[in-house]
C-alpha cells in the first residue's frame, strides 16, 4: 500500500481506488445491486419517479426502476466504452505511426495527410456523423469515437519513432544486419509504446465522456440496457423537479472521468521523472 | 522557411484537408447508410417510389462521379433538400449558423475574460487561494460532462436563484409578439441595429448560461497557459528593470508582461472556438438554442443524412478556416513559429 502511495501520490492512489471500485461494481453488478432485474431494465411501474428513500437509496426513474441499480449496471457500459475506445484507437494509431515514422518518404507524407483530414473535424461531430450512419448500439458508438481518436496516437507514435530511429542502439542493430521488421518490433516498438500507453491512460476519461455524450444524444447502447449518458437524458424531462433521475448517473460519469484523468496525470508525472533521470 | 512559403504551404494543406473532409463526409453520409432512397421516399414507400427516388438522388451513377457531383454541389452552397422537411438546407443554415456562431464567439470571449486575468493574478501570487482554486477548477472542468454541467447551471441560476432564463435565445414576449427583423442573424447585433436596448439585454441574459457551459473548459486552459507564460516572463530582465524603476505592480503585470502572453491567448481562442462548435450539439439541445447543434441532432433522430452532411461540412469548414487564421496570426505575432 505504502509503495503504491509512493509511486502515485495520495491523489493517484485515491483515484485508483475509485476506478477499482467502479470496476468491481461493473463486474459484480448482478450481485451488488439491490434490484438486479430493474438494473437490467425490467420496469416497475408501481413506483414511478419516487424520491430517494430507504427502499430506493437513489430514488426511481420514469419506469419505476431503482436508480442505484441502474447506475451500478451502467458502470459496465461506461467502463468498457472508455477502455475499448482507447484500445481500438491504439490498435490503429500505433501501427500507422510506426510505419510512417520508420519508413518516411511518401508513405509518411500520405499517412500524415490522412491524419490531418481526421484531425480537421471537431471530434464529437465526426463521431456523431459516423454513429448516425452506423446506427445506434454500443459497438457502433465505440467504433465511431475510435475513428476520431486514432490519429492522435498515430502522430505521437510517429514522433517517438523519429527520435528512436536515430538512437545508436538502433543504428547498431541495423549495421549488424537485423531485419527492418525485427528492428521495428523488437527495438523501436517497446520504446515508442511506453509514452503512448501513458497517454492512453490519460485518455480513458475523455473517451468515456465522449461515449456518454453520444449515448446522451441517443446514439449509444439501446434501451433497456442501463447507460449513464442515456440515463441523464431520460431524467432531463423531469429535471430539475425530480433531479435524482439525472443527478446520480451524471455524478458517476464525472467521478469516473475525474479519477482516470488525475490517475493519468500522476502516471505522466512519474514517467516524466523517469525520463529526466535517464537523461 | 520564410513567411511567404510557410503561408502558402499552410493554405495549400488546408485546401487539401477541405477536399479530404468533403470526401469523408460523402462516404459516411452517402455510401455507409443502407438505403438513402428509402429514406428519401418517406415513410412506408412503395417500390416505385423508391425507384423514383434512386433516380432523383442519382444513386446508380458510379461512385467517383457521385463524389464529384456531391463536392461541386457543396462547393456552390447547394446543400440539397432535407429528407424530412423538404426545405432547402441552405435556407435553414442561413438562420442556424449565425445562432451557433454567436454562441461560439461569446463563449470564447467569456473564456478569455475569465481565464486570462485569473492566470495573470495566479502567476503574480503563486500559491494564493485564487491560484489553487484555479488549478482545482481546471482539473474538475476536464472531467465534467458538458451536458450535465449545463443542467447544473440551469438548476442553480434559473431554478434556485431565478436570475437567468432557463432556455431559448429570446424571451417569448419578444420572439413571438414582437420579433426582431433578421439582418445578420446575430441577435445582439440585430437588436442594436433595431435600436432596442431591452432586447439587447434580453439576448445577453439568454446567452450567459449556454456560453458559460462552453467557456468553463477553455477558461481553465486559458488560465493555465497564461499562468505558465507569465511566470516565465516575470523572471525576465525587462520586468526586473521595470520593477527597479519603481513602476506599480498592476502596470508591470498588465502593461509590460501581459503583451508577451498573446501567444497562449491565440491558442485558447482557437481551442475555445473549436470546443464551442463541438459542444454546440449538446448545449443547444439542453438550452433549446435554435442553432446548428440542435438542427443536426434532430436530423440524426430522423436519419436526415443531407442535413447531417451539410452541417458537419459547414462546421468543419469554420473549424479549418479558424485554425488557419490562428496559425497565420501566430506567425505574425511571433515569426519564430514559421521557422520550425
Amino acid at each position: 500500500m505504502s509503495a503504491l502511495v509512493r509511486r502515485l501520490g495520495y491523489g493517484g492512489t485515491l483515484c485508483l481506488a475509485v476506478i477499482v471500485s467502479f470496476a468491481l461494481l461493473a463486474l459484480f453488478a448482478p450481485w451488488l445491486s439491490p434490484y438486479p432485474d430493474q438494473g437490467m431494465g425490467t420496469p416497475n411501474v408501481i413506483a414511478k419517479l419516487k424520491p430517494p428513500s430507504a427502499d430506493f437509496w437513489l430514488g426511481t426513474d420514469h419506469l419505476g426502476r431503482d436508480v442505484l441499480s441502474r447506475v451500478i449496471f451502467g458502470a459496465r457500459v461506461s467502463m468498457s466504452a472508455g477502455l475499448l475506445i482507447v484500445a481500438f484507437s491504439l490498435l490503429i494509431g500505433l501501427p500507422v505511426g510506426l510505419l510512417a515514422g520508420y519508413f518516411g518518404g511518401w508513405a509518411d507524407e500520405a499517412l500524415m495527410r490522412v491524419t490531418d483530414v481526421f484531425l480537421a473535424f471537431p471530434a464529437l461531430l465526426l463521431a456523431v456523423l459516423l454513429a448516425a450512419a452506423l446506427g445506434p448500439g454500443l459497438l457502433n458508438s465505440i467504433a465511431a469515437v475510435a475513428v476520431t481518436w486514432w490519429p492522435w496516437y498515430a502522430r505521437m507514435a510517429r514522433a517517438e519513432v523519429l527520435v528512436l530511429r536515430g538512437q545508436p542502439y538502433v543504428e547498431a542493430a541495423s549495421v549488424m544486419g537485423v531485419s527492418q521488421g525485427r528492428i521495428l518490433i523488437r527495438h523501436i516498438l517497446p520504446g515508442a509504446a511506453r509514452p503512448l500507453l501513458v497517454q492512453a491512460a490519460l485518455d480513458v476519461g475523455p473517451a468515456l465522456l465522449t461515449a456518454s455524450s453520444l449515448s446522451f444524444l441517443g446514439l449509444g447502447i439501446l434501451p433497456p440496457t442501463a447507460d449513464w449518458g442515456k440515463m441523464v437524458d431520460e431524467g432531463r424531462k423531469f429535471f430539475p423537479d425530480r433531479w435524482w433521475v439525472s443527478a446520480a448517473p451524471g455524478i458517476a460519469i464525472f467521478l469516473l472521468a475525474l479519477a482516470f484523468s488525475v490517475l493519468g496525470d500522476a502516471l505522466r508525472d512519474r514517467e516524466g521523472d523517469k525520463r529526466r533521470d535517464a537523461a | 522557411m520564410d513567411l511567404a512559403r510557410y503561408t502558402l504551404r499552410r493554405v495549400l494543406l488546408s485546401a487539401f484537408v477541405v477536399v479530404g473532409v468533403t470526401f469523408l463526409v460523402f462516404v459516411v453520409a452517402q455510401v455507409v447508410p443502407s438505403d438513402p432512397a428509402a429514406l428519401y421516399a418517406g415513410p412506408r414507400p412503395t417500390v416505385e417510389q423508391i425507384a423514383k427516388a434512386r433516380v432523383t438522388l442519382d444513386l446508380d451513377a458510379p461512385l467517383p462521379q457521385r463524389f464529384v457531383r456531391f463536392a461541386t454541389a457543396m462547393g456552390t452552397g447547394d446543400f440539397g433538400v432535407s429528407y424530412k422537411s423538404r426545405r432547402l438546407i441552405s435556407q435553414d443554415l442561413a438562420v442556424y449558423l449565425p445562432a451557433t456562431l454567436e454562441l461560439a464567439i461569446f463563449s470564447t470571449l467569456l473564456a478569455l475574460l475569465l481565464g486570462i486575468p485569473t492566470g495573470v493574478i495566479a502567476a503574480a501570487r503563486r500559491g494564493s487561494w485564487l491560484d489553487r482554486m484555479g488549478s482545482l477548477g481546471s482539473v474538475l472542468s476536464v472531467a465534467m460532462p458538458t451536458f450535465f454541467f449545463a443542467m447544473l447551471l440551469q438548476l442553480v441560476f434559473s431554478q434556485w436563484f431565478g436570475i437567468l432564463p432557463l432556455s431559448g435565445r429570446l424571451s417569448q414576449q419578444i420572439s413571438i409578439s414582437d420579433p426582431l427583423p433578421f439582418v445578420t442573424g446575430f441577435n445582439l447585433i440585430d437588436a442594436v441595429i433595431a435600436g432596442r436596448p431591452a432586447v439587447v439585454l434580453d439576448a445577453l441574459a439568454h446567452l450567459i448560461l449556454p456560453a458559460l457551459t462552453l467557456a468553463a473548459y477553455p477558461a481553465g486552459i486559458a488560465m493555465r497557459l497564461t499562468r505558465a507564460a507569465m511566470i516565465e516572463i516575470l523572471a525576465r530582465r525587462h520586468i526586473i528593470a521595470a520593477r527597479a524603476l519603481g513602476l506599480s505592480a498592476p502596470r508591470i503585470l498588465f502593461g509590460h508582461a501581459l503583451p508577451n502572453a498573446v501567444g497562449p491567448a491565440l491558442t485558447v481562442i482557437g481551442l475555445s472556438f473549436a470546443y464551442a462548435l463541438t459542444g454546440a450539439v449538446l448545449v443547444e439541445i439542453i438550452f433549446a438554442w435554435p442553432g446548428l447543434g440542435r438542427y443536426v441532432s434532430e436530423a440524426i433522430l430522423s436519419k436526415d443524412f443531407p442535413v447531417i452532411a451539410a452541417t458537419t461540412l459547414v462546421v468543419t469548414l469554420c473549424y479549418v478556416v479558424m485554425n488557419l487564421v490562428i496559425d497565420l496570426t501566430q506567425t505574425l505575432v511571433d515569426p519564430r513559429v514559421a521557422l520550425t
